[in-house]
């Protein structure tokens, strides 16, 4: 809201300007003295032949910039237009918003309603279900995981069988309603510039890879004592921590022992927001879409 | 030159200076635009350059465009009209001479930090304090250079022409002013004296009055002279002229919100940016309607005279995207063109149709004139120039229209379960065949300057610079 002094302010100029606008208009529509013929000009030269002529104003034109002005008079009683005046419609952008939000998702209800409180597994089989669980993907998930699901660097991808949080129903419903986050920690101050060499060598062979430097037999060492306890003693990972699994050769931030080096020396961070705003049913669409996909893809790859 | 050659003749030596100058920055400006229209189809042709990328290109060509060739060309014809139509030198040939220099060191200072990066980060306005600074010393000189001319005239009644560009260096002083205020943080940096919204409104204030009287009321003070010298009839109606200048300078200075529609800018402050842009529809034809209904009795001239071609298809895209303004600023239709492509093809039928074709319309008139000759070396190419810039214009607007409101329409689309239809970069996808089509209309406006370019050499090689003599007023009139 405007101070009064500001809103008089404010309303006296916007009207003042129109005012005078249309004050112009109506001095300047009739001839006044000048010559009455269109042939003469109004005597002034410039630059040896600069002259004007002085026609009226063409009526047409007068009359588009009198429409114009009282369209401008009509919105302003109807509408927000002058300081602290509401308008008598009530319109508000916040309300036009929120009426056309209401509307969108009254008639989304009633699409959403058949598939409340239903097990994605069982959402995944019905061809209506996955559809919509597309549509919603591509809105809300697309964006870092891409439209196909399958990610890119730092961004899971959804279609290889492999689940850093665990690929239950249950636990994808739960990965999308309430987000994750990955935490591994940085070990450029333990290690030391050798021992990050060797640690990311003896990574690199844990997924069947030889490196070209660092002593694998020292990395085992600090796995053994670094690692291990988020990783485990077999490398392969434990969901409920989102520890990734290092021996299937599947990398979230890059395979390369370069990648590899950095993400032992620095850690990562990672998160998934969460989605809980969306309600219970578009999470188990969404999820049922994820198994869906993940189910697809996997089938492709084993023939 | 002789004392008494400096009170006899005109000033043409800044006059010459600038229209030259306007030529190459044109040329600059408009390759820059067609380098980045081609790093929207393929961004690889930014060469993984951080001063070759796209965000530090597109404010080089608006600078370029606007303030480089734009503003090149209102010196020159400002100073050319203002000392025939006063009859008289202009006030200072050195505060003249100096808004030369310093004009060109505030447009290489551009080339320079913009891709560096260094940015104030508010469009059309991006330079840094230190070249804001000289901005507004030139733009000072300029204005006593221009009202000293006024003030010394030998006609009593001051030429249409010469409000136009009297309340253009004022307004724009003002603007330039209030909008780069800024609190230095080092040489190269420095942080708006606005906050939030009133940022953006001040910054908006700015910009569309940059449309408003850097790339139109200028521009009509250019047409006002070139159109009746061209055409050799006189202008179609005085009131007309008075009607539409008033209204055009008062109105345009409330339509800077519609640039801010559906934003956190309060509603009240919104719809005045709409109503008065309606408001604006009217006044902005006056000029549209005087300078077409002077033509009109010599409309066969248009047949043989490529320099009225310009001139009348300037005004006709002047007229279609002064009526395209006010529509696009209605808050329905703002929601679907907002952000699309559809306001870059209005600003290129404002910037290219009316800006561009006004400035090389006229430019084809004066620069022989400046070299003692009567015409340009080669009217064929002028002709030439004149279709490949239309035809340019019209591909480039045509399919960002359609860009614009496909995009507009896909952004927009929803399922009936409430989901959008489209992901952003399915739209994108489908933009691709109009940026293909955008960029053959910029390489045809560009291959049209170097015609230019070609002719300008040709003419100013054959011609001869000498002292026009300053003509007495005719006597009993003006």
């Amino acid at each position: 809201m405007l101070s009064s002094a500001m809103n008089l302010f404010v309303v006296a100029l916007t009207v003042l300007n129109t005012a005078a606008a249309v004050w112009l208009l109506v001095w300047m529509r009739k001839r006044r003295g000048e010559s009455r013929r269109t042939e003469d000009t109004t005597g002034h030269v410039w630059d040896a032949d600069l002259r004007e002529y002085n026609n009226p104003l063409p009526r047409w034109w007068l009359w588009l910039f009198v429409l114009s002005v009282l369209f401008a008079v009509v919105y302003a009683v109807l509408y927000p237009t002058l300081g602290n005046y509401q308008g008598t419609l009530g319109w508000t952008q916040i309300k036009q918003w929120e009426q056309m939000q209401a509307e969108q998702e009254k008639q989304a209800r009633v699409i959403l309603a058949k598939f409340a409180n239903r097990e994605p597994e069982d959402l995944a089989k019905d061809e209506q279900a996955v559809a919509i669980g597309r549509n919603l993907f591509a809105n809300h998930c697309a964006a870092c995981h891409g439209s196909d699901g399958r990610g890119g660097s730092g961004f899971p991808n959804l279609t290889d069988g492999d689940w850093l949080w665990g690929g239950e129903p249950t636990l994808i419903q739960t990965s999308i309603a309430y987000g994750r986050m990955g935490v591994m920690a940085p070990w450029a101050e333990v290690l030391g510039e050798q021992g990050l060499d060797d640690a990311a060598a003896y990574v690199m062979l844990l997924s069947g890879r030889k490196a070209l430097k660092g002593d694998v037999a020292a990395g085992q060492q600090h796995f053994a004592q670094f690692c291990a306890a988020c990783h485990g003693a077999d490398a392969k990972g434990i969901t409920a921590i989102g520890a990734p699994n290092l021996t299937d050769n599947i990398w979230l931030h890059g395979g390369s022992m370069e990648a590899i080096r950095y993400t032992i020396a620095n850690g990562r961070q990672n998160l998934m927001p969460v989605q809980e705003h969306l309600g219970d049913t578009r999470i188990r669409l969404l999820a049922a879409y994820v198994i869906s996909i993940g189910a697809t893809r996997v089938a492709q790859l084993e023939p | 030159m002789t004392a008494h050659a400096v009170t006899v003749s005109y000033n043409d030596k800044v006059v010459r200076q600038f229209a030259i100058m306007t030529v190459v920055w044109g040329v600059v400006g408009m390759l820059v635009g067609v380098i980045i229209a081609a790093q929207l189809m393929f961004p690889e042709l930014n060469f993984d350059t951080p001063w070759l990328t796209f965000s530090r290109l597109r404010p080089l060509h608006t600078n370029a465009v606007i303030f480089a060739f734009g503003g090149s060309a209102i010196f020159a014809t400002s100073y050319y009209i203002v000392q025939r139509t006063c009859h008289t030198r202009l006030y200072s040939d050195g505060l003249a001479a100096f808004t030369f220099w310093g004009w060109q060191l505030v447009i290489l200072s551009a080339a320079i930090t913009l891709p560096l990066g260094m940015t104030s980060s508010k469009e059309y306005a991006e330079l840094e304090w230190p070249i804001d600074i000289l901005i507004a010393v030139v733009w000072v000189a300029y204005a006593i250079v221009f009202l000293g001319t006024l003030a010394k005239r030998r006609v009593s009644h001051i030429y249409v022409a010469n409000w136009f560009f009297a309340a253009f260096i004022i307004t724009v002083a003002v603007l330039h002013i209030v909008n780069s205020a800024a609190i230095p943080v080092t040489l190269t940096k420095s942080y708006s004296a606005y906050a939030g919204v009133v940022d953006a409104m001040v910054q908006w204030w700015y910009g569309h009055n940059a449309v408003g009287f850097f790339l139109t009321a200028a521009f009509l003070g250019m047409m006002y002279y070139f159109v009746p010298k061209q055409a050799g009839r006189p202008i179609y109606s005085y009131r007309l002229s008075i009607v539409h200048f008033w209204s055009l300078i008062s109105i345009y200075m409330w339509a800077g919100p519609h640039h801010l529609h559906y934003t956190t800018l309060p509603d009240w402050a919104q719809s005045i940016g709409m109503v008065f842009s309606l408001m604006l529809l009217a006044p902005s034809w006056g000029g549209m309607i005087n300078g077409i209904m002077t033509l009109s009795g010599a409309w066969h001239k248009l047949r043989t005279d490529p320099i009225l071609k310009f001139l009348i298809v300037s005004l006709s895209f002047y007229g279609m995207s002064t009526f395209e303004g006010p529509m696009m600023s209605i808050k329905t239709i703002n929601a679907l063109s907002h952000y699309t492509d559809w306001t870059i093809g209005h600003v290129h039928s404002g910037a290219l149709g009316w800006v561009a074709m006004v400035s090389v319309g006229s430019l084809y008139m004066l620069i022989p004139r400046l070299f003692g000759q009567t015409q340009m070396w080669s009217t064929k190419l002028i002709d030439i120039h004149f279709w490949t810039t239309t035809i340019g214009i019209v591909l480039y607007t045509v399919s960002m229209w359609i860009a614009g409101v496909m995009q507009g329409l896909m952004w927009r689309a929803t399922n009936p379960d409430g989901t959008l239809t489209y992901t952003f970069v399915e739209a994108l996808n489908a933009t691709y065949p109009y940026y293909a089509i955008r960029l053959l209309g910029g390489v045809l406006v560009l291959f049209g300057m170097f015609l230019m370019v070609y002719n300008v050499a040709k003419t100013i090689g054959q011609g001869k610079v000498t002292p026009v003599v300053i003509p007495n007023p005719e006597l009993a009139h003006a």
